[in-house]
């Protein structure tokens, strides 16, 4: 067994703010991310699943060090990045990189397609040859599957799914050994999901990189993934190996969300509606269920549920879930 | 009685590069208590489409054909007639609610505003009438919530606040541009599951715009499917996900992730990206990206008919179909 | 001296159906700035406006050459006489026989380059001040700020009036002193525009690819920033030959024989009676300069606005 190439452990991120009025300052606490710990090899894909007020997305900045965790560590080959100063950390940079949801946002408007994607190269080796830049920046258009004659072309100019393949061209471009993707495809049509999809598992199989795929649906994390992590408001509630997630997920929330992915079929779709049983809305951040967070929406609860925090804890099959009632509950799709 | 029927409808923009065909030659009828999904890629012209009936379009559109509205023509019609059928008979959600609802009014202003002014109702009884509303789209403690602001509520329940105020003139017809797509699935679900229970209870007729063939399987009764601003295949739910006929309408159902299948096999994706509506090409401007294109997919391709309504057009020939000349042709000749 | 990258010896090629189509030529790229200048020109206003700027700077520049006296040239025979043709002075005569027309050109001069360079400074250090502010945030951000209330709340005439009797009428004090204070408003605006550019994804994409802060604010702040700034400017140009004038006015402007707008017409409105010309005609050119600054601004700020872009 290869060892891990990255390491989370007990990671947590909590944003602070103020409410009351002039008088009565109060502070409130919003945990974000936590308390997640998992590990990734080489060449792997983490899929990571949640609703919005999951966490995922702090919990991408916070392993890349966008965001400096409150709690916990990252081990990216054996260092430590938590804890990193911020020069020592910039240099790593090299190696851990991120594609962003908004395709379009993450591309500086004033900068053509070619400055986007030679940037990290200028910034790490100033004194590379122009020309080489050049050669690079185009090498890595043709790789992402975007015809090196735009290179001059502004954001604006090119569609979702074009701008999409720039900025994953920007993160790949120095060779790094992870990739953290946030959603990547989210706002980008259907049809254009696909590609980028068979795109970054392509490249993936290539350069041999430890992949994290962020998204919101589980049908999309499945055609890439080698494992997947299901988020419920900064908590996993399930690692599993992604052959038995989809067959029998260990955790309620996992099968409710796997309800609730449309299928693109009249008769399938209008049974899969009878059986859909998740109702109400995400709790406020605010007001976090004590014991288990998923306990108030769950129809398999029991007493212990709304006292205990369930720990995530292993399987005889090898996978992760936090559930006091994983070993006899049956929750086969 | 067809309750809209859209003919020939055309749409174009004029802008520094050239003039851009958004929409070209759109048919299409809607009957009472019809569920409608119009299906495509962004820029396929399918909101340009809608917002042209409804007198929405950006200043330099101009858009030609007919529009009727019970018989009516609403492109013909004076602004202030256009505005008393716009919100009262015929409403519209948008995409995004954060930026549909004013962030500055509470909910029940921005409510009882729109009842109050297509149905002249006193303060009270508006306000009534919106916490009824609000508790049909399931928005919990809505005596309490009306007196919220946008940003305390939720995406999900902002959008359901959308449909609400959609709702609340009892619409006869109601057109959702892309409701649940900024949302989260649990909520698309939910979404899904209101719509069809209003649409039972009121016989209301309901056009669903997204990108999202899956989305639209439970609840779509008739699907057209748009590609470059044209129609290129339509028919019913059933016809149209068991037996597609046009090679885009074939690919974006491969292209959507199934749970259902193994996931051995790779995502068929539809190579290459939605045309550039300043250069589109001569015939059929699906041919640049399609698997089954021949040297004949530079002509315009004829548009074939079965029964049921269902058409697609492609020079694949389609099962029970035939041919059709086309009244239009003149005009696309130019 | 070139940095080698390690390269990986893979076949890095995607398939790709269509790869014969790999245009030889690459495409050119329409950029925002060129888009925004494409608008600026369909706005009439701003394009009289434009051109009239233009000729009036060719006119300060070149038309005093072209003409037969300089500005302190005394003509005795013709001293404050009307604008006439047969005289030669087009513009009539001052007091003490000036021609007002070489003497109004040669004030342009003045003031143009006072709003310019004046302009200049309080560009350089107003976006580079508020930049950093906006940038670094916090206790930077907070201290900064204050600094630039403090100095607004002095008196600004109290502090040009003294620098002026400390250092004499020296025409460079005077652009330093208008910069000095005019860079305040930049700061605020540049500092503003910062804070919501800090917090877009494409800085916090570059953050991510090992940006460095000051590559950040030079690549990526400043560049965005150029909308505003300009459409400030070109508000803030006219503001400054305004200051200008109204020191001349006071009298603490530019000295002898050296002139401008604003001195031209504290001169003129003394003789505004007996002689209406000497103020009408300086006064003239000062309006329409600051008119045309003012429709070029407006014509920009709506050329860059990004909301009307289809």
């Amino acid at each position: 067994m290869t060892k891990p190439v990255l390491r989370v452990q007990d990671l947590a991120v909590t944003f602070t703010s103020f409410t009351g009025g002039l008088l009565q300052r109060r502070e409130r606490q919003l945990r974000a991310v936590d308390g997640i710990s998992f590990e990734l090899h080489p060449g792997e894909t983490l899929g990571v699943v949640g609703e919005s007020g999951s966490g995922k997305s702090t919990l991408a900045r916070a392993i890349l060090g966008l965001i400096t965790p409150d709690r916990g560590r990252v081990m990216w080959r054996g260092e430590e990045l938590t804890g990193l100063g911020e020069e020592e950390l910039r240099q790593k940079r090299k190696e851990l990189q991120i594609v962003f949801q908004d395709p379009v946002a993450s591309l500086d408007p004033r900068m053509t397609a070619g400055d986007i994607i030679s940037e990290p190269l200028w910034t790490f080796y100033p004194n590379m040859a122009r020309l080489q830049v050049e050669e690079r920046t185009r090498g890595m258009m043709k790789v992402v599957g975007l015809l090196p004659n735009q290179i001059n072309r502004y954001p604006h100019e090119l569609s979702g799914g074009q701008c999409q393949r720039i900025g994953i061209a920007r993160s790949l471009v120095l060779n790094p050994r992870l990739l953290v993707c946030d959603e990547p495809v989210s706002a980008l049509d259907v049809s254009i999901q696909a590609q980028i999809i068979n795109l970054l598992q392509d490249l993936q199989k290539k350069l041999g990189l430890a992949l994290i795929f962020i998204a919101h649906d589980l049908s999309v994390v499945r055609h890439i993934s080698d494992r997947v992590m299901v988020m419920y408001m900064g908590q996993a509630m399930e690692v599993s190996e992604k052959s038995s997630l989809y067959q029998r997920p260990l955790h309620p929330y996992t099968n409710a969300l796997m309800k609730s992915v449309s299928i693109p079929d009249p008769r399938l779709a209008a049974a899969a509606r009878q059986d859909r049983w998740l109702t109400g809305d995400m709790p406020s951040p605010y007001d976090r269920p004590k014991g288990c967070i998923f306990h108030n929406r769950c129809p398999y609860r029991v007493k212990r549920c709304e006292a205990d925090v369930p720990a995530l804890r292993r399987m005889e099959n090898r996978d992760w879930v936090a559930c006091h009632r994983a070993e006899e509950l049956d929750l086969s799709i | 009685m067809a309750l809209l029927k859209v003919s020939n409808l055309n749409v174009h923009f004029d802008t520094r590069e050239g003039v851009v065909k958004a929409v070209n030659g759109m048919d299409f009828e809607i009957g009472e208590g019809e569920t409608l999904a119009i299906v495509g890629e962004s820029g396929a012209g399918k909101s340009q489409l809608v917002l042209s009936f409804m007198g929405l379009l950006a200043e330099n559109g101009s858009v030609s054909g007919e529009a009727l509205y019970r018989d009516k023509d609403l492109l013909q019609m004076k602004p202030k007639e256009l505005n008393r059928i716009r919100g009262r008979h015929i409403a519209m959600i948008f995409q995004d609610p954060m930026t549909s609802l004013n962030p500055f009014l509470t909910i029940e202003k921005q409510m009882t505003e729109v009842v109050r002014h297509h149905q002249g109702l006193r303060k009270d009884e508006a306000r009534a009438h919106a916490v009824e509303m609000l508790r049909a789209v399931r928005i919990p403690d809505p005596e309490e919530r009306i007196r919220q602001y946008p940003h305390e509520y939720s995406g999900g329940m902002r959008q359901r606040v959308m449909i609400a105020i959609g709702l609340l003139c009892e619409p006869e017809l109601l057109i959702a541009d892309e409701p649940s797509t900024a949302l989260d699935v649990t909520v698309q679900a939910q979404i899904a599951e209101l719509v069809n229970e209003i649409r039972k209870e009121t016989r209301m007729s309901l056009i669903l715009i997204t990108h999202d063939l899956a989305a639209v399987a439970e609840v779509a009764e008739r699907i057209i499917v748009m590609y470059a601003g044209e129609a290129v295949e339509t028919g019913s739910v059933d016809d149209i996900f068991y037996r597609p006929q046009h090679p885009y309408t074939q690919g974006l159902l491969a292209s959507v992730p199934r749970l259902d299948r193994s996931s051995d096999d790779e995502l068929q994706a539809i190579p290459g990206n939605p045309p550039n509506l300043l250069e589109l090409p001569s015939g059929c401007r699906f041919r640049d990206r399609c698997s089954e294109a021949t040297g004949q997919c530079c002509e315009r391709p004829p548009l074939w008919i079965a029964e049921g309504g269902r058409t697609s057009r492609c020079f694949l020939p389609m099962e029970g179909g035939a041919i059709v000349t086309e009244k239009h042709v003149a005009e696309e000749a130019e | 001296m070139n940095s080698k990258l390690e390269t990986k010896a893979v076949d890095l090629s995607v398939d790709d159906p269509f790869a014969a189509a790999f245009a030889e030529e690459d495409v050119r790229g329409r950029s925002l700035w060129v888009d925004a200048w494409h608008r600026l020109l369909k706005n009439r206003a701003a394009v009289v406006s434009g051109i009239i700027m233009i000729v009036t700077v060719l006119l300060v520049v070149f038309g005093p050459m072209l003409l037969p006296w300089e500005g302190d040239f005394t003509d005795w025979d013709n001293t404050s006489s009307p604008p006439s043709m047969e005289t030669g002075h087009w513009f009539g005569t001052d007091a003490v026989g000036r021609d007002i027309l070489v003497r109004t050109l040669e004030g342009g001069r003045i003031s143009l380059l006072v709003g310019l360079v004046a302009t200049l400074v309080s560009l350089a250090i107003g976006v580079t001040y508020g930049a950093v502010a906006g940038y670094y945030g916090g206790m930077t951000d907070r201290v900064m700020m204050r600094i630039v209330d403090i100095i607004y709340a002095l008196p600004f005439m109290f502090f040009v009036i003294l620098l002026m009797v400390v250092f004499g009428r020296h025409i460079v004090l005077i652009f330093v002193a208008i910069g000095a204070v005019n860079w305040l408003d930049m700061a605020r605006i540049v500092r503003g525009q910062t804070l919501s550019l800090k917090n877009t994804e494409f800085v916090e994409a570059a953050r991510a690819c090992g940006v460095d802060h000051h590559a950040i604010i030079r690549r990526h702040i400043i560049p965005n920033l150029l909308g505003v700034v300009i459409v400030y400017v070109t508000l803030t140009i006219p503001q400054v030959i305004l200051v200008e004038s109204f020191l001349s006015f006071l009298g603490l402007g530019v000295q002898e024989p050296m002139s401008s707008w604003g001195a031209l017409v504290n001169d003129g409105a003394q003789d505004m009676e007996s002689a209406p010309w000497t103020l009408v005609f300086p006064a003239a050119f000062l309006t329409v300069t600051l008119y045309c600054f003012n429709y070029i601004g407006d014509g920009m700020r709506d050329a860059l606005d990004p909301k009307d872009r289809q």
